[in-house]
């Protein structure tokens, strides 16, 4: 049996596995991608992380990866579909789809949130065809050409400035008047002379023929767009957690800075417990308390 | 085997003339998750070089193609048979994935 079995290898599961090493435990970590990083991977720029100012999210990611596999951390790319605690020693048992079963005596959750979808007409027939969620990846086919962004978050005001950069017109869409975005990069959409603010804002439905040509917005006002970049918050990751452990109405596993959880040995790390502020740096810093928690947890369980 | 790069050059040849399947993988480099999925696409072409040939296009030095093929989001993977793309997929995938969505 493996002391410390780690779901996800984003920032929080990296650093809960390096953590996990130097407190001498056998940690294993079962990702979904191939050489994971998590949701960085897709971010064009972190400027809010110490010591690696500017860094684009791909590098960071691999600069993460990196560290973990010089720690000599396993890895196993898996989809887990089932995860159970063993009645008489609260053991974990993870299940993957390929039918491989891994046991270990504590286990930390780190899997992460995906971009929430806005669930309004026109999203899934345009997907790819206009709306994209990764404005890095896609910006560059709109080089010229008129987008919008959907949300108020870091992600949708970061996303805003990266794309005015190669587009000749950005409508920025939030639902309030006011941004949860860093008050700097606020003043930035602010100060650019081609994104065009469109507060108190609902999307109803995105049109198009073959690819998009226009948004509608509640109340009927229709902007003329070639393409969409949402990034309207985030869904956790937990489809396979429900009874196991308790989450919120939301799906967020319930858990403080400790990752503690109801359930003993299952410690949650990252974007996928209840918290304030989604960033790398909680992240990284979940995982290091998460791992610090099981550690605590097996010598007093398991001596 | 390894990939076959592609450019505007070499592009019927190997894709639209080629007697085996093709798949394409359309990346750029500022692009994340197409760098994630490169070592996938490369895994692909070595494990599965009898039945498909594995092509790469850089859509920065080839948006005219990108283009052609109503290309909006990448990582895009295309699997072309007999000169005509047959079936599209969008985003990081697994390898488990990739193949068993094009049945390659």
């Amino acid at each position: 049996m493996l002391d410390l079995i780690i779901i996800g290898s984003g920032p929080a599961g990296l650093s809960a596995a390096i953590y996990g090493i130097r407190a001498n435990l056998d940690v294993l970590v079962i990702e979904k991608d191939y050489e994971g990083t998590g949701q960085i991977a897709l971010s064009s720029k972190v400027d809010n992380y110490l010591g690696l100012p500017g860094l684009d999210g791909y590098s960071m990611g691999e600069k993460f990866r990196e560290h973990a596999v010089s720690f000599g951390v396993n890895f196993l790319e898996a989809t887990v579909t089932e995860i159970s605690q063993d009645e008489k020693d609260n053991h974990w048992i993870v299940k993957t789809a390929s039918g491989e079963v891994k046991e270990s005596k504590a286990l930390i959750y780190a899997t992460g949130a995906v971009h929430r979808h806005l669930g309004v007409p026109g999203e899934k027939t345009f997907d790819a065809k206009g709306v994209s969620y990764c404005a890095t990846c896609d910006g560059a086919f709109y080089r010229g050409k008129t987008t919008a962004v959907v949300g108020g978050g870091d992600t949708a005001l970061d996303d805003a400035l990266y794309l005015s950069g190669l587009c000749e017109k950005v409508y920025l869409i939030h639902r309030r008047d006011a941004f949860r975005a860093a008050e700097i990069t606020v003043n930035r959409v602010k100060e650019k002379e081609n994104i065009e603010l469109v507060l108190n804002s609902q999307v109803e439905e995105i049109l198009g023929d073959e690819r998009v040509n226009a948004v509608r917005l509640v109340g009927g006002r229709t902007l003329d767009i070639n393409g969409i970049f949402i990034a309207a918050g985030s869904v956790p990751v937990t489809g396979v957690l429900d009874g196991v452990v308790e989450l919120n109405p939301a799906g967020y596993i319930v858990a403080d800075e400790t990752g503690v959880t109801n359930k003993p040995g299952f410690f949650a790390a990252g974007d996928v417990r209840t918290k304030e502020l989604r960033q790398v740096v909680t992240a990284v810093s979940d995982g290091a308390n998460a791992a610090t928690s099981a550690a605590h947890y097996i010598e007093k369980t398991f001596g | 085997m390894a990939e076959v790069i592609l450019n505007k050059d070499n592009f019927e040849e190997e894709v639209l003339k080629s007697d085996k399947p093709v798949i394409v993988d359309f990346w750029a480099e500022w692009c994340g998750p197409c760098k994630k999925l490169g070592p996938i696409i490369a895994q692909i072409a070595e494990e599965k070089a009898d039945s498909v040939k594995v092509c790469k296009l850089n859509v920065d030095a080839e948006m005219a193609i990108a283009t052609k093929y109503n290309i909006q989001s990448i990582p895009t993977v295309i699997l072309f048979k007999n000169g005509m793309a047959e079936s599209t997929s969008v985003g990081l995938k697994s390898k488990d994935e990739l193949i068993s969505y094009f049945g390659i």
